[in-house]
């Protein structure tokens, strides 16, 4: 089931992606071929491959149940909170929350998955920004 | 004989200080990438890349950090394989056949040295192979004009969905994606956007790097979540004896041939482009096992069963080199990551890179060399110390990981807008790989698309919009040729291969 579906999403995605290129403006310049083709070229071995596969699936795989699919969609709206919160909080901050996170998610123990968070985090400043001297986001405190 | 002077000052480059330091810390840092079960080159390569790109270092000392890691991590993939049974990517796969019933019979410290010693025999007279052969393959491709070099992706595209995948359809979606995301972006020939949306972060395109980083190094952080608590998730070395790490004279001598026929076969799997390491252990261990295994010991831990797929896969991945460097077509997933970084340097691989930036081929291939030598050294007495790096849990690595990624990539550009993007890729990649569909031919595709198209349209700008100027010469006929046959002869072939290929992906059942 899980491949008839890819293959309708493909097959989905092809037809938008071939109705989109052909709304591509052409410019004044241009080449025999122009900006248009070569998408809809991709946009037709999308729509070939996803029939091939919802026609033929392979087995089924196997999908975690649902409390992990929820951790998995848990971990992806951490890291886009750390990704906004970088440059308000800065580096340290942000980061040693997102990887104790991680660290706990993983099976560590609340505290000690504070700790690696710190641990994680402060390693990584120290390395990258004060030896290789890269710069991180800096937020309110400087670091 | 220009190759060897060529190669003196390739030597010449490499020997400086920060270069012979940067080599040993790819060395080091490969191979505990590749000790490590889950992490293989591919991501080992991609989590570096962006580190290395905002460290801003050269083209020269940077790429000798990377293919530093390449070749370290080739290397550290049969540790977990041997001492763990879990290969740490897929080339080290083969070497759990013979190398765990080993470690078993205690003999761990004997399969890791042979193994050691065999990864170094294929990689070294690889390195040799890509000497002398890169620089002939240059004099084929600058035969090649647009029509051939568009002839060739597509052959690249095909032998990687044909030859490295279980299903032809998944992988012909996959570049499908791949070239799809790389059509974002302002057209070059004409300055039109397209599938920008609207949306100005979408203007300069997909950064490939941000691609790379997510399809491959935060995929494996969600594997790991979703695995949280199995077997595969926590290796555990800790009750694994070591015994004498050197081996015995007599098993190095009965496995020199092995060694030999491994290195060749290896190489030449890893010149095809696409086929790749996977694909040179294999064939190094099946064909190592019809002609010498009369007693049927082998995948009961015979050391022939190990020095094969080792060296079988080691040679590949300097055979995978050969045509990087020369075509510009990448020979396997970590070249393709590799093409990335020449890419991001603003170095085109190809036949003019050895001509326009001869420092750059010659001094990464003496470094090479120089690498092989550290990594037999860290590899046969210091493999304890690699050992120990098994026993770090990875609810504390992979976090480290995540981090390390989301640095490389904010270092880079400073923009948020990127790691959301990054994020994207992350949970892209984890769906495909449980859909079992490819990621190599996303990241050749979101790499090669655009220079694809511009050869397209190249071509079809000197023929005056003929579209039979793509077969035109017996050199664009050959390679298309061949690349229905790459796609096409897997699928018939393929029963009798897949029967025998062990799942390769990153769920390998370690039983």
């Amino acid at each position: 089931m899980s491949d008839r579906i890819m293959g309708g999403v493909g097959l989905l995605l092809a037809a938008f992606f071939i109705w989109q290129a052909t709304l591509i403006k052409e410019s004044f310049i241009s080449d025999p071929v122009g900006p248009k083709i070569f998408p809809i070229i991709i946009g037709l071995l999308v729509g070939i491959s996803s029939l091939a596969i919802l026609l033929k699936p392979d087995d089924e795989p196997e999908w975690p149940d649902f409390s992990r699919l929820f951790e998995v969609g848990l971990t992806v709206v951490v890291m886009i909170a750390y990704a906004y919160a970088l440059p308000i909080a800065g580096f340290v901050v942000s980061t040693a929350v997102a990887a104790g996170y991680l660290s706990w998610r993983l099976g560590t123990p609340p505290i000690k998955a504070v700790i690696a968070g710190i641990v994680i985090s402060v390693g990584i400043f120290v390395i990258f920004n004060l030896i290789l001297g890269l710069s991180l986001a800096r937020g309110p405190w400087g670091f | 004989m220009d190759s060897l002077y060529a190669l003196a000052h390739g030597f010449s480059i490499a020997l400086t200080f920060q270069n012979l330091g940067l080599a040993l810390i790819g060395c080091f840092l490969g191979t505990i990438i590749g000790a490590l079960p889950g992490l293989g080159p591919s991501n080992g390569v991609a989590i570096l890349i962006p580190l290395a790109f905002t460290l801003g270092l050269p083209a020269t000392p940077a790429l000798i950090l990377l293919t530093s890691v390449y070749y370290g991590a080739m290397y550290g993939g049969r540790i977990s394989s041997i001492l763990l049974n879990i290969p740490g990517d897929e080339p080290a796969l083969m070497t759990t056949l013979d190398g765990y019933p080993m470690a078993k019979k205690g003999m761990a410290g004997e399969a890791l040295a042979l193994s050691g010693l065999a990864s170094f025999v294929g990689a070294f007279f690889a390195t040799w192979g890509l000497v002398f052969l890169a620089p002939q393959l240059v004099k084929v491709a600058l035969l090649f004009g647009p029509a051939e070099y568009f002839a060739l992706f597509a052959l690249a595209f095909a032998t990687l969905g044909g030859i490295a995948s279980k299903n032809q359809a998944k992988a012909a979606l996959a570049a499908g994606l791949g070239l799809g995301i790389a059509m974002i972006g302002v057209d070059g020939q004409t300055g039109v956007p397209r599938f920008s949306f609207g949306e100005v972060h979408l203007y300069d395109g997909i950064d490939f790097l941000v691609a790379i980083a997510g399809l491959f190094a935060l995929s494996e952080v969600f594997i790991f979540l979703e695995h949280r608590g199995t077997a595969k998730a926590t290796g555990d070395a800790s009750g694994v004896k070591l015994g004498r790490i050197t081996p015995p004279w007599s098993m190095i001598k009965q496995t020199a041939p092995t060694m030999a026929r491994s290195t060749v076969l290896g190489f030449l799997a890893g010149v095809l482009p696409g086929a790749g390491a996977s694909l040179g252990s294999f064939i190094a261990y099946s064909v190592e096992k019809r002609l010498v295994d009369k007693d049927k010991t082998f995948g009961t831990g015979d050391p022939r069963g190990v020095a094969a797929p080792e060296a079988g896969n080691n040679a590949a991945a300097g055979g995978a080199l050969v045509p990087m460097l020369a075509l510009g077509v990448p020979g396997s997933g970590t070249t393709a990551v590799l093409l990335a970084m020449l890419l991001a340097l603003n170095i085109t691989p190809g036949p003019l890179l050895f001509t326009a930036n001869p420092d750059v081929v010659w001094g990464l291939i003496a470094a090479l060399f120089i690498g092989n030598f550290m990594l037999l050294i860290m590899n046969i007495p210091m493999v304890s110390l690699f050992v120990r790096v098994l026993l770090v849990p990875s609810r504390y690595l992979m976090p480290a990981v995540a981090m390390i990624s989301f640095v490389g990539i904010y270092g880079i550009s400073g923009s948020t807008f990127d790691l959301m993007v990054m994020v994207f890729f992350g949970v892209l990649g984890w769906v495909l790989r449980k859909l079992d569909v490819p990621l190599v031919p996303v990241i050749l595709g979101v790499l090669l698309g655009n220079q694809m198209e511009a050869n397209l349209r190249r071509a079809m700008t000197i023929s005056d919009g003929e579209w039979s100027t793509l077969v035109a010469s017996p050199l664009a006929i050959g390679l298309w040729a061949f690349a229905f046959f790459g796609f096409i002869l897997p699928i018939v072939a393929g029963r009798f291969f897949r029967s025998k290929l062990p799942r390769t992906d990153s769920d390998t059942d370690p039983d």
